[in-house]
C-alpha cells in the first residue's frame, strides 16, 4: 500500500461518513464529458472577442485606431481603456491577496503605457472567432518602445527603467523622495538577532534563486458577458470565487453588486491563478456596447503571457546553530517580483521564510518589486515554497555540518504549539513534529537507497491556511434527502468534502447528501476557493446547517409525538421521544406531510489559520551524462488535520507534490533580451507528465485542528512547497554539488558536474 | 464557403459544414455540441481534446474537419454504452482520478485506446501511453492506478 493513515489518536473513531471514501456527486458528469465548463457555454445569440496585446515588455501608447476593424462585416464592438471608468486607489482584499483597483483596472486594459509583452490594450467582438482575431489584427496601435527591466536586482537598481513614474516605497523606514521600482519594504523582528549570531557555532549564508512560473491550470481562462437592455450583468466564468469576481467586476465598472450576477461553470483548474479578473470586464463591455452576449476565451500563449504566473525571486537566507544542534537565529533577505503592478506574494513569503522552526532571533526583509512582467499571482502557498527553498537547504547543510541526521536536527527545532512565528502569531497545536516523526517511521526512510549517482533528501513545507466567509443553505427534502446549496466553487473534489460533514452531523450517507454549486444571486457571500478554506471553512458552515436542521427536526418529533421539544433526543440520525423512535430520513418523510419546510442554514467568518505542515522524502537518480534528474520515490507527509475524504486529501497531497517536482527540476520562463517570454506553450513550459513521475507516496497525519468540530485543517496547499528544496537536497547526495537556483533543469545540473570534476 | 463533411461519430452517421480552417476540436465543440472534448492548447501538447479517428488516438486541435470525411471517430461522450459506464469510467470515479475533471475526457479516451491494444500494460507502458496527456492537478497517481484497475477488470484479463 501506498497509502498511510499514521494513528490518529486526537478525535474519536467513531464517524460514520467522515474518513471514508464514497463516489463524489459530481463524477459521473466528469468521466462522460457532461460537466459543463464555461467554454461548453453556448448562450444564444452570442458573439466572440479577442484581444489586442502589446508585442513590447515596455512601452508608451501613443495612440489606437479601432476604425479600419470597426469597418469589417461582422465586427461588431470595440474597446480600449477609455471604455472603463476612470480608476481610483482602493485596496480589496480577494481572500488570497489584495487587489487596488487602479491597478487591476490598467492590467485588465493598459492606460498609457503597456508595461509587459502580452499585456491587453484592446479588444473586439465580433461574429466568429476567427472574424474576431482578424479583427483584431486590423487595431492599429502606435507604441513607442521604453527600456525594460525584466529580473528583480536589476530593477531594484537606481537608474532602473522606471514602470509607474509615482511609485513611491511603502516602508516603515522614511518615505524615499523618488519614486522606485520598490513597491513596499517589509520588515519583521524577533529578539535580537545580532545575539543570536553571536551563539551560533555554525553560521551558513546563501544566495538563492527561482524562476517565474506558472500555475498550469489546462483549462484557459474564459467568460461569457451578457450586459442587458435594464442593465444588469451576468457572467458565466471560470473562477476560483463567483463573489470576488462579484465584487471586482463592481469596482472596475462602477456598478452596484446587485446589479451583476456571476454564474460559476466547472473550473478547470485554478491554483490560485483564477481569482483575479482579466477578461471578464472586457467581455462585459463588449457585450454592453453590441447588445449580444460576448465569450472570450484565451489562447494557451495568452494564458501564459498575460495571466499571473507567479514571481522568480532573489533571496538571501543565513542561519546560526550550536554545536549540539540547536538553530540560534535566522536572517532573510528576500525579493520578489510583483510584476507588472505592485503587490505580489513578498508579504507571506516573508511569514512563511522561517514557520517551520522554532527560532529565537531572526529578522525578514521583504521587497515588493515591480518589472516588465505579467502582474504575478497566488500559486499554491504563494510565496512559500520560493523561501522553504531557501531555508531547507541552509537547514540541510546546517545539519551536514554538524553531522546531526537530517530529520533530527529539524526535530530538534521543529516549530510546536507555543512557538512565536518571526511574524508575530503564536501558533496553536500544530503537526509538523508529527509529520517528521512519521517519515522516520516509514518504509521509505527505514529502506536505505543504493547505487551510483543517487542520493536522499528531506524537506518540511509550512502554509497558513485561512479562514474567511462562506455560507450554505440546506434543504431537507421529502424523502429525507439534503439538498447543500453552497457558493464555493469546486475544483477538486469540494462538493463531497462539504456535504460529508453535513451528511455526518446529520447521521445520514454522503449519497443523501445533493450539493449544488450556485450563482452569487442564489446564495449567501462566500469567499474564494483557495488558501485551503474550503474543507475547513464552508465544511464549518454546513456543519452549522446540520445542526440548525437538526433543532428544526426536532421540533418537527416533538410536534408530531405531542411532546415537548426537551424530550425529543437524536443519535446517530436517530430522533426519540415519547416511546417513538424514527430516523432522520422517515422523520423528513413524516414532517413534509405535516410541518413548515426545513432549511438550515450556516454563515461563518472563521479568523485563524489552520497551519498545515508537510514534510518530503524524496530519492533521485542523477545522470552525470545529461544532467537529468529521476524521482526514484517520493513520500509526502502532511497533517490533514481530519481527513474528511481521504482519497481527495491524498490527491491534493499527489498533485501539489507533482507541481512542486515541476518547479524543482523543468519549469520556468525563458525570457529573451527584449523580454518576450521565448516558451509560451506547453511543448516549451515543460510540466510534468505521467512519463516524469513515479507514483507519490502520501502518509496522512492527523492532528487535530482545535478550531473545527471534526478538526480539519486545510490541505490544498502545502504539499507544493517541500519539493524543491528536499529534491535540491537529494541532488546534492547524488552528486555533491548544492544547487542554489530552480529550475534544476538538465543543462544546470550538467554544467554543475561538469564544473566539479574540472574543478571550476 | 464552407465544406460539406459526412463521417461516422460514436457509431452514427454524422454530415456537417465546415470552414476548411476549423479543426475537428472546434466543430465537434461548436457545431456538433459534442463538448466532452476539451480545449486547453489549441497546438498538440495538452491532449485534453483527445479523440479516435479511426482507431488512433489524435489531438483532435490538430486535424482539420475537412479530414474527418469518411472516417470514424470516437469522443468521450461514446465510451459508456445505453446508460453504463464503460469500466474505465467506472474505475477513475471509484479510484478518485480526477479533480477539476477538465483533462479527463482526453484520459479517458487515451487510456482506453491504449488498454485495448494492450490490455495488460505494465506501469510503465500506461506511463509511456499517457504521456502526451497533461493532468495538472492529480500527479498522475490515481490516473495510472485506475487504469491498472481497469485492466484488471476486462474481460481480457
Amino acid at each position: 500500500m501506498s497509502t498511510e493513515v499514521a494513528p490518529d489518536t486526537q478525535t474519536p473513531a467513531t464517524y460514520k461518513v467522515i474518513g471514508t471514501r464514497p463516489v463524489r456527486h459530481d463524477s459521473a458528469d466528469k468521466v462522460t464529458g457532461k460537466a459543463v465548463y464555461t467554454d461548453d457555454l453556448h448562450v444564444p445569440n452570442m458573439v466572440f472577442g479577442a484581444f489586442v496585446r502589446s508585442p513590447h515588455a515596455h512601452a508608451r501608447i501613443v495612440s489606437i485606431d479601432t476604425s479600419d476593424a470597426e469597418k469589417m462585416p461582422g465586427v461588431l464592438a470595440t474597446c480600449t481603456s477609455a471604455d472603463l471608468p476612470d480608476p481610483w486607489d482602493k485596496v480589496d482584499n480577494l481572500g488570497e491577496g489584495c487587489v487596488n483597483y487602479a491597478h487591476l483596472s490598467g492590467n485588465v486594459l493598459a492606460r498609457n503605457k503597456a508595461l509587459y509583452k502580452g499585456h491587453a490594450v484592446a479588444a473586439v467582438a465580433a461574429t466568429d472567432s476567427y472574424l474576431a482575431q482578424e479583427a483584431a489584427r486590423r487595431i492599429r496601435v502606435e507604441y513607442e518602445p521604453l527600456p525594460a527591466t525584466m529580473c528583480v536586482q536589476d530593477a531594484m537598481r537606481n537608474d532602473a527603467p522606471l514602470l509607474h513614474d509615482e511609485l513611491i516605497t511603502h516602508t516603515l523606514d522614511d518615505k524615499p523622495a523618488r519614486p522606485s521600482n520598490i513597491a513596499s519594504h517589509i520588515q519583521f523582528e524577533k529578539g535580537n538577532v545580532d545575539e543570536g549570531f553571536a551563539a551560533a557555532d555554525v553560521v551558513i549564508e546563501r544566495e538563492f534563486k527561482t524562476a517565474t512560473v506558472h500555475q498550469g491550470y489546462i483549462e484557459p481562462h474564459v467568460s461569457v458577458a451578457l450586459w442587458n437592455e435594464d442593465g444588469r450583468l451576468k457572467i458565466w466564468t471560470a473562477t476560483q470565487g463567483s463573489f470576488v469576481v462579484r465584487q471586482q467586476m463592481a469596482e472596475l465598472l462602477k456598478m452596484p453588486v446587485s446589479q451583476i450576477t456571476i454564474v460559476p461553470c466547472e473550473i478547470g483548474g485554478g491554483f490560485g491563478g483564477k481569482i483575479s479578473v482579466y477578461e471578464q470586464p472586457v467581455a462585459a463591455v463588449l457585450s454592453r456596447k453590441c447588445g449580444r452576449p460576448v465569450k472570450i476565451m484565451m489562447q494557451r500563449d495568452e494564458v501564459f503571457e498575460a495571466t499571473g504566473p507567479t514571481p522568480a525571486s532573489f533571496m538571501r537566507v543565513k542561519l546560526g546553530a550550536t554545536k549540539d544542534g540547536k538553530l540560534t537565529a535566522g536572517k532573510a533577505w528576500l525579493a520578489f517580483d510583483a510584476g507588472a503592478f505592485p503587490g505580489g506574494v513578498i508579504g507571506p513569503g516573508a511569514m512563511c521564510v522561517f514557520s517551520c522552526y522554532d527560532l529565537p532571533h531572526a529578522t525578514v526583509d521583504g521587497f515588493d518589486v515591480v518589472l516588465n512582467k505579467p502582474k504575478t499571482q497566488a500559486y499554491r502557498a504563494p510565496g512559500s515554497t520560493h523561501v522553504a527553498f531557501a531555508t531547507e537547504c541552509v537547514i540541510d547543510e546546517l545539519a551536514e555540518r554538524l553531522k546531526i541526521d537530517p530529520i533530527e536536527f529539524r526535530l530538534n527545532n521543529a516549530a510546536k504549539e507555543g512557538t512565536r512565528r518571526v511574524d508575530g502569531p503564536v501558533y496553536p497545536r500544530v503537526g509538523l513534529v508529527e509529520c517528521l516523526q512519521a517519515i522516520q517511521e516509514s518504509d521509505h526512510w527505514k529502506t536505505p537507497l543504493t547505487g551510483p549517482n543517487r542520493g536522499r533528501g528531506v524537506a518540511c513545507g509550512f502554509w497558513f491556511n485561512c479562514g474567511l466567509k462562506s455560507s450554505v443553505t440546506a434543504n431537507v427534502n421529502a424523502d429525507g434527502t439534503v439538498t447543500l446549496v453552497e457558493g464555493s466553487t469546486d475544483i477538486g473534489g469540494t462538493r463531497t468534502s462539504i456535504a460529508m460533514q453535513l451528511a455526518e452531523t446529520l447521521g445520514i450517507t454522503a449519497e443523501d447528501v445533493i450539493p449544488q454549486v450556485v450563482d452569487t444571486d442564489s446564495v449567501g457571500f462566500t469567499d474564494v476557493t483557495g488558501g485551503s478554506r474550503t474543507t475547513f471553512a464552508t465544511g464549518l458552515a454546513a456543519h452549522e446547517a446540520a445542526l440548525d436542521i437538526q433543532k428544526q427536526m426536532v421540533e418537527q418529533a416533538a410536534q408530531i409525538w405531542e411532546c415537548s421539544p426537551d424530550e425529543v433526543t437524536v443519535a446517530d440520525g436517530v430522533y426519540q421521544g415519547n416511546g417513538k423512535s424514527l430516523s432522520f430520513k422517515a422523520l423528513a418523510v413524516e414532517a413534509d406531510k405535516v410541518g413548515i419546510p426545513i432549511v438550515g442554514r450556516g454563515v461563518v467568518d472563521p479568523q485563524c489559520s489552520t497551519n498545515a505542515f508537510a514534510v518530503n522524502l524524496v530519492d533521485v537518480e542523477v545522470d552525470p551524462e545529461t544532467g537529468k534528474v529521476t524521482i526514484l520515490r517520493f513520500t509526502v507527509c502532511q497533517d490533514a488535520g481530519k481527513a474528511i475524504h481521504p482519497s481527495y486529501v491524498e490527491g491534493q497531497m499527489q498533485g501539489g507534490s507533482a507541481q512542486g517536482i515541476g518547479w524543482a527540476l523543468n519549469e520556468e520562463y525563458f525570457y529573451g533580451d527584449d523580454g518576450h517570454m521565448r516558451n509560451a506553450s506547453f511543448l516549451d513550459y515543460r510540466m510534468p507528465t505521467c512519463y516524469d513521475l513515479p507514483m507519490i507516496d502520501t502518509i496522512i497525519v492527523e492532528v487535530a485542528n482545535p478550531d473545527h468540530p471534526y478538526g480539519v485543517r486545510g490541505v490544498g496547499e502545502v504539499p507544493i512547497v517541500p519539493p524543491p528544496p528536499a529534491i535540491a537536497n537529494a541532488i546534492y547526495r547524488a552528486t555533491g554539488v548544492r544547487f542554489f537556483e530552480l529550475p534544476m533543469s538538465p543543462p544546470t545540473v550538467w554544467n554543475a558536474i561538469k564544473g566539479q570534476t574540472t574543478g571550476e | 464557403m464552407k465544406t460539406h463533411v459526412t463521417t461516422t461519430i460514436n457509431g452514427a452517421t454524422v454530415e456537417f459544414l465546415c470552414q476548411p480552417r476549423q479543426s475537428l476540436l472546434a466543430v465537434l465543440r461548436d457545431e456538433l455540441s459534442l463538448t466532452g472534448c476539451k480545449e486547453g492548447c489549441n497546438n498538440g501538447n495538452c491532449g485534453a481534446c483527445t479523440v479516435m479517428l479511426d482507431g488512433l488516438p489524435v489531438d483532435s486541435c490538430l486535424v482539420l474537419a475537412v479530414e474527418a470525411e469518411g472516417a470514424e471517430i470516437e469522443t468521450v461522450e461514446g465510451i459508456a454504452e445505453q446508460g453504463h459506464l464503460h469500466p474505465l469510467q467506472q474505475c477513475f470515479l471509484e479510484g478518485a482520478a480526477l479533480q477539476c475533471g477538465i483533462c479527463t475526457p482526453g484520459f479517458l479516451v487515451t487510456a482506453k485506446a491504449l488498454l485495448e491494444k494492450n490490455p495488460q500494460p505494465s506501469e510503465q507502458e500506461i506511463r509511456f501511453g499517457l504521456a502526451g496527456n497533461l493532468c495538472r492537478c492529480t500527479g498522475y497517481d490515481k490516473i495510472v492506478r485506475a487504469v491498472q484497475a481497469a485492466s484488471q477488470a476486462s474481460p481480457e484479463s
